[in-house]
């Protein structure tokens, strides 16, 4: 005799198992329309491989596992398919979900099966997937995949494998009419497992000892096997798969943990018989035994149903009668579902539907105050404390909850049976579990969450720094420069006049600032409303082309419009220009410009008015070029039109038409421009500084976006023409004997030392770069670095700078420096004169020059120098 | 079609609460009988008196709290509480005491906790210790038992206890007398044998106090009852009796003057198997883990015999109920049983990390 | 000495307090080292409670700066995301009276959302990538943006950016991987303790 252990609690309901063992094992018609849930096991949801209106056969896989833990699907008649769409599942949500619907066409054709005799001499990995591919799953109650169950891990030896035959739950006889019906198949089918794990030592098959003709039945087919029929008490329950492994092994399985933890397989009955069905005959599982049981059925037996079968046909199979239901339940009364509907199909883990009256299984009374009566800790086969338990669930104290292993608990129901104050322990449970399992989930991402703002607030931060990182760069820079030119000029003389210009470049500098990229931004908007009208108005009239009647009709009044908000835009663009954005400005001449005693104001209309002409030539030229472009295509779509004898002909011929007299204007209105274009309206006198300002920055913009190359010719060339100017100034306050010539002298000096310097720049990037100019004279700027677009900020500083620098100069101090100076760069002039000479530079005469002038400069400072 | 929808399981014992109370109240019936058989009818009318006043109580409350009356008065606790103050109130104690002990077991100990099931302490004996300490003389006139009558004296009539109880009219000061624990606390010259030959209590009785020793038979009875309904477990009452009878017979010192008593004596006097079967077990204010209950009740037996012994009150079952209850969450907490599929019992203040 | 002290109370009474004074400071200083905490870890616990949204509904740049000033006492009912949950769990922790939600900062919803993109009216803006804290908005300057609906929090800051109004907060939609049992109603409605009874609408419905 075996040895058998005991479970801790359990409880003994009516057993109700007569009432469906009174008649022998049935089969009931076919219904119309099968359903096929794409989920009907733990796992990933089949992926349908059949679509709507193909023809299947019985046996044909419709849908195929997707992922390791998962299971195919298989049509158990033959028909067309009607549908995959979501259908009512039947699961306790009542929740809907993909299901494939077949219309039965009663011809019941089967697929071929593949039979094979000799199939314990094929190898394991076969046989599994046969398994598998046959939509095998556990029969008795989750569903879990057979053939993973199957193929345990390398390092988890089975020593153990146990049949359930046990059917604890009230009503169930689905496994006992199949153990007494066909034993010699599980025995076949437990044989087929024992073989794919490996044979185990030890192989049992577990029944309660409330079957006993199903007990009689196994032993029989059992003699001569190795496999042990164990019959053991009856008591809910026992089917568990925990409780049967304590009950055959006196092992438990670990928290959290399989039965393979401890080397045990357990699988149910029907599972074995439908995974030799699958091997033998090749037969995919598309029936199984369902008990249909309850007083509201005139009959009340097991049957062999197709799954697919929707209930509500099983149920009028057996004369159900709706009015004396109150409830329509999947599975047994301990665990089973309430159905809300009855359209639902038998799935491959539908054993049981019960369809009990009122009076056979009442509703719970409503629940009363629990008074720990501990009874329902009496009844736990997983010895919890379930009134702890729901007194922590009912006050949502999951922390406590989990210190009472309710992770543990089996949801047997075993509690809320006996609770005397029939509270629904289980479902406080469930719910808990529930929001325990969302809880975790929620947990883990926002840890994730965390983790990712962390890193992004991170990035932030690094990218923040790198920023104030350059921008104390390029001001230590500025700064150091500052403090060179300061101490280059530390002896220079202070004009007293010049104080007050100190303050017209602070001036200019704020208005400049907050004028900072205004214009550009407006015209580049002015030119995309310009680009969107246009292609409205485009669109409008292919459509207007396209179009008949009435609709033409409005489509030309929109085209009209459509037109004059262009006009309107194009109009704006074109008053726009003459604001001098475009001006490629020197970027840096209104700092010495300021210095000017003169007039800044004057030189700076005059430069304005200069490159004003230019503006409003280039917009047309640009206009005249896209229309060009838009009259090309057009002609072109005319021409395909043609080609095609389309309706639209003539629509295309009046665009084109349309296109051609725009473009005439446009050039009408050029050559018109042109001669008028020096007198263009000047910018407003006061506003003078601002503007250049403006304009330094337009240009520094602008620089920004050249190649270092093209950017200081651009500088060279603005500082030629700065020079001509200064030199031109500074005869003038010569021969007037005003006391600014040696501030002007200083300045060009400056300018001179910056042109030099910008062409060695320029050299040093391009050696073979044509000199632009070499006009000598001075200079002063701010060196422009490809880092650095932002110039005139650093000009304006250094004219600041410069004007402080000079305020504080005496005369004297000032023509030293100057000499000082002029003799550091007639030294450098002479170098490179020499250098030229040797290198047979294109520019020898400009050097040459240079020298010279400088000479000369040299000659006339030290005699200043000797009359002060 | 619509069927109703709801969660397993779909079927259940039975019964209900009020069944379990209806029990208890069954199960006291001997020991009412045998109380008032050697003691009078006052247990009875105690009884009665308490379990009326239990229940306008509750009604009262439950109606103050606009909780459903008529739902929670059919769970019968509100009478359990009654019944199990009135059998251990003094019989032809005044009325009032009844009336103001249950009241303040249902207002003060069951209802300010929240009612059914949220009380931590018994009700009937946090009523029972405020009468005690607040009217000791009621408290502790016990009525003599019918075997100390004298010749010719018949126990007290109904009528006369009545008018007694309501009025306070006429002396029954010759039916009552100390209690065998009264007695026994007194004693301090006598050795034990002595005692028991000389005390009519004792004398004219077997074990442990005339009426007292068969008032306990009947209660043992009535819980060995309860016990096979299954109302309750073993657990508590077993070990809180056994802990009781292991101390005694480690304390009985060989009967001499300073002893505390016999084992028999000890748990077949007083409230004993009354708090043994019916005090003790009240599930709501107890230990709910079956190896909690034998420590609840081991140390309900140790504070018993150690209050009785060596402390100022004769009997001791409400104060070692009431100090158990104290502990009883904190026993919870350290004896979870050991879960299906873990190596060890977890602690249930085990909180993750 | 010893005898001294016995005829001088006063004095023996002194010197016991000194030395109890000694030795309890040297055990409270050396469990001061020696248990020392590092960090703050009320700020680290109180994150953990927090629902990591980054939302920015209760006015902080985040959860952390939010856990940062709850810890430098600031109400701990302003986040709306984790609702009344995370306000027990947080009053749990502080052992406070736990408030209710301060709808100022939003309202609880129950519904989780999760941030949808329009995406054949997205316009590439890339507005909504630099407002999103979890960056779980993929895309680029004029390219298509689409949302990360694993990563998104649901917290609203895309939506505001958006100038085509393309994003639209979705209800996150849950099938029967996350459906659960409801928990049971309390049949007799309010079976409740006594701290609770004091709603009386719900008292009166059940009377």
């Amino acid at each position: 005799m075996t040895k058998i252990w005991s479970i801790p609690g359990g409880i003994h309901p009516e057993e109700n198992k007569s009432q469906s063992l009174q008649l022998p094992l049935g089969e009931i018609s076919l219904p119309d329309e099968l359903i096929f849930p794409l989920s009907q096991h733990i796992g990933a949801p089949a992926k349908p491989v059949v679509a709507v209106g193909d023809r299947v056969l019985g046996g044909q896989k419709i849908a195929e596992a997707k992922g390791m833990i998962s299971a195919p699907v298989h049509a158990s008649t033959s028909g067309t398919v009607t549908a995959i769409e979501d259908r009512t599942l039947p699961h306790p949500s009542g929740l809907s979900g993909p299901c494939i619907v077949i219309a039965a066409d009663g011809k019941d054709e089967f697929a071929d099966f593949e039979t094979c005799e000799d199939y314990l001499s094929l190898d394991r990995d076969t046989l599994v997937q046969k398994i598998r591919n046959a939509g095998i799953t556990g029969m008795g109650g989750a569903g879990f995949p057979t053939a993973v169950k199957l193929s345990p891990r390398a390092n988890q030896p089975i020593d153990t494998l146990i049949l359930n035959g046990t059917e604890c739950e009230p009503y169930i006889t689905a496994d006992d009419i199949l153990m007494q019906t066909r034993p010699e198949d599980i025995i076949r089918g437990t044989q087929l497992l024992a073989h794919l794990l490996g044979n185990p030592e030890r192989v049992v098959i577990g029944i309660e000892d409330n079957k006993p003709k199903a007990i009689a039945a196994v032993t029989q087919a059992a003699q001569g096997t190795n496999i042990e029929v164990v019959s053991f008490p009856t008591k809910y329950p026992s089917g568990g798969e925990k409780q049967l492994i304590q009950i055959l092994t006196g092992k438990e399985v670990p928290s959290g943990g399989l039965p393979s933890d401890i080397g045990i397989v357990l699988q149910n009955v029907g599972t074995a018989v439908a995974a030799y069905e699958a091997v033998r005959f090749g037969k995919p599982l598309i029936e199984r035994i369902t008990t249909v049981v309850g007083q509201a059925l005139e009959t009340q037996r097991n049957i062999l149903v197709r799954l697919g079968t929707p209930i509500h046909h099983v149920l009028a199979e057996h004369g159900f009668v709706e009015k004396k239901a109150m409830r329509l339940i999947v599975g047994g009364p301990m665990m089973g579902y309430a159905l809300e509907q009855d359209d639902v199909p038998v799935v491959k883990t539908t054993n049981c539907i019960l369809a009990p009256t009122k009076k056979e299984l009442p509703p719970p009374p409503p629940a009363q105050a629990c008074i720990r009566c501990g009874m329902c800790a009496e009844a736990c086969p997983a010895s919890l404390l379930p009134q702890q338990m729901y007194w922590y669930a009912a006050a949502e104290e999951y922390d406590r909850l989990e210190a009472q292993n309710i992770k543990d608990c089996i949801e047997c129901g075993a509690c809320s049976f006996v609770c005397p104050s029939n509270i629904p322990l289980v479902q406080y449970y469930r719910a808990a579990k529930g929001t325990m399992r969302q809880m975790a989930i929620d947990k883990e991402k926002s840890d994730r969450s965390r983790k990712r703002f962390e890193f992004r607030q991170e990035r932030i931060a690094k990218a923040e720094a790198e920023k104030e990182a350059k921008r104390l760069a390029r001001k230590k820079a500025a700064e150091l420069a500052k403090q060179k030119q300061e101490a280059e000029k530390a002896a220079g003389v202070k004009p007293a006049s010049h104080a007050d210009k100190v303050d017209i470049v602070a001036t200019a500098m704020a208005s400049a600032k907050a004028k900072q990229a205004t214009p550009e931004e407006q015209k580049s908007k002015l030119q995309r409303a310009v680009t969107s009208a246009e292609g409205r108005l485009e669109k409008l009239q292919q459509r207007h082309a396209e179009a008949e009647g009435d609709m033409k009709d409005r489509l030309a009044a929109q085209i009209k419009q459509a037109e004059l908000k262009l006009q309107e835009t194009q109009n704006k663009l074109a008053d726009f220009k003459p604001v001098p954005t475009e001006i490629v400005a020197e970027a840096t001449d209104r700092a010495p410009a300021a210095t000017d005693p003169n007039d800044p104001v004057a030189a700076a209309i005059a430069r304005a008015q200069a490159k004003m002409t230019m503006a409003p030539d280039e917009k047309l030229k640009a206009n005249i070029e896209s229309l060009n472009g838009r009259l090309a295509k057009a002609e072109e779509k005319l021409a395909t039109a043609q080609a095609e004898n389309s309706d639209k002909v003539e629509a295309l011929q009046t665009g084109v038409d349309k296109l051609k007299e725009k473009i005439a204007t446009a050039e009408k209105e050029l050559a018109e421009l042109a001669p008028s274009a020096p007198a263009a309206p000047a910018p407003e006198e006061q506003d003078a500084a601002a503007a250049a300002i403006e304009r330094a920055k337009a240009k520094a913009a602008q620089q920004a976006s050249m190649s270092p190359e093209d950017k200081l010719r651009d500088q060279l060339n603005s500082m030629a023409g700065r020079l001509e100017k200064a030199q031109a100034k500074l005869e003038k306050a010569k021969a007037d004997n005003a006391d600014t010539v040696d501030a002007l002298q200083l300045g060009l000096d400056k300018m001179l030392s910056k042109r030099d310097k910008l062409r060695d720049e320029l050299r040093a990037i391009n050696p073979k770069a044509p000199e632009l100019d070499d006009q000598p004279t001075a200079s002063s700027k701010a060196e422009e670095t490809p880092e650095q677009p932002d110039a005139a900020t650093a000009a304006i500083e250094k004219a600041k700078a410069k004007a402080e620098a000079l305020a504080n100069m005496s005369p004297e101090d000032k023509l030293r420096d100057q000499i000082a100076s002029l003799e550091t760069r007639l030294e450098k002039a002479r170098q490179r004169l020499a250098k030229a000479e040797a290198e047979d530079d294109p520019n020898l005469d400009a050097f040459k020059t240079g020298v010279e002038k400088t000479e000369a400069k040299l000659e006339q400072a030290k005699q200043e120098l000797s009359n002060a | 079609m619509a069927f109703m929808k709801m969660t397993s399981p779909h079927t259940t014992r039975a019964g209900d609460t009020g069944d379990v109370m209806k029990q208890v109240i069954l199960a006291c019936v001997p020991g009412l009988i045998t109380l008032s058989y050697f003691f009078g009818p006052g247990t009875l009318i105690n009884v009665v008196m308490a379990s009326i006043t239990a229940i306008a109580c509750e009604a009262a409350v439950l109606k103050l709290r606009n909780r459903p009356v008529g739902f929670f008065l059919k769970d019968y606790s509100a009478v359990v509480t009654g019944v199990l103050l009135g059998l251990a109130l003094p019989p032809y104690c005044p009325w009032w005491i009844v009336v103001v002990g249950t009241a303040s077991a249902i207002i003060l100990a069951k209802h300010l906790y929240g009612g059914m099931g949220y009380n931590p302490f018994n009700p009937a004996m946090v009523g029972y210790v405020i009468l005690l300490i607040s009217f000791p003389v009621e408290m502790t006139q016990w009525a003599i038992p019918r075997t100390m009558l004298e010749d010719g004296q018949g126990p007290l009539g109904p009528w006369i206890a009545l008018q007694h109880i309501f009025t306070g009219a006429g002396s029954i000061d010759a039916f009552t007398g100390a209690t065998p624990l009264d007695v026994f606390k007194h004693n301090n010259s006598q050795l034990v044998e002595h005692l028991y030959n000389s005390e009519p209590i004792f004398a004219t009785g077997r074990w442990a106090g005339a009426g007292w020793e068969w008032v306990n038979l009947a209660f043992l009875l009535g819980g060995v009852y309860l016990l096979y309904r299954k109302i309750f477990t073993w657990h508590t009452p077993v070990s809180m009796l056994a802990t009781i009878f292991i101390l005694s017979l480690a304390f009985y010192d060989g009967g001499s003057s300073h002893s505390g008593g016999s084992p028999y004596f000890h748990l077949l006097s007083g409230a004993t198997m009354l708090g043994a079967f019916f005090i003790a077990t009240d599930p709501v204010s107890s230990a709910v883990s079956t190896k909690g209950r034998l420590f609840y009740g081991a140390g309900i037996g140790i504070l018993v015999y150690v209050i009785r012994v060596w402390g100022n009150y004769p009997d001791a079952v409400a104060f070692a109920v009431l100090l158990m209850n104290f502990a009883a969450p904190f026993i919870d907490y350290y004896t979870l049983p050991r879960t299906y599929g873990h190596d060890k019992a977890r602690r249930a203040t085990e909180k993750k990390d | 000495m010893y005898e001294y002290l016995l005829t001088h109370p006063f004095l023996a009474a002194l010197a016991a307090l000194v030395a109890l004074s000694l030795v309890f400071g040297a055990v409270l200083g050396y469990a001061a080292v020696q248990f020392k905490v590092e960090g703050d870890p009320i700020v680290d616990q109180l994150d953990e409670l927090l629902p990591q949204t980054q939302c920015g509904q209760c006015s902080y740049p985040g959860c952390r700066p939010y856990a940062e000033a709850i810890a430098n006492g600031d109400a701990i009912n302003k986040c709306p995301p984790g609702g009344q949950a995370t306000i027990n769990a947080i009053a749990d922790l502080l052992d406070v009276e736990a408030p209710t939600l301060d709808e100022e900062h939003g309202e609880e919803s129950e519904v989780k959302t999760v941030a949808y993109i329009r995406e054949d009216e997205c316009i590439g803006c890339t507005k909504c990538i630099q407002a999103c804290p979890m960056d779980a908005i993929l895309g680029a300057a004029k390219q298509m943006h689409t949302v990360i609906a694993d990563e998104c929090t649901g917290c609203d800051l895309c939506v505001e950016p958006c100038p085509v109004d393309c994003i639209d907060m979705l209800p996150v939609e849950s099938g029967l991987s996350d459906w659960k049992w409801n928990k049971p109603p309390a049949v007799v409605e309010n079976i409740q303790i006594i701290a609770t009874d004091k709603h009386p609408d719900k008292d009166g419905a059940a009377a």
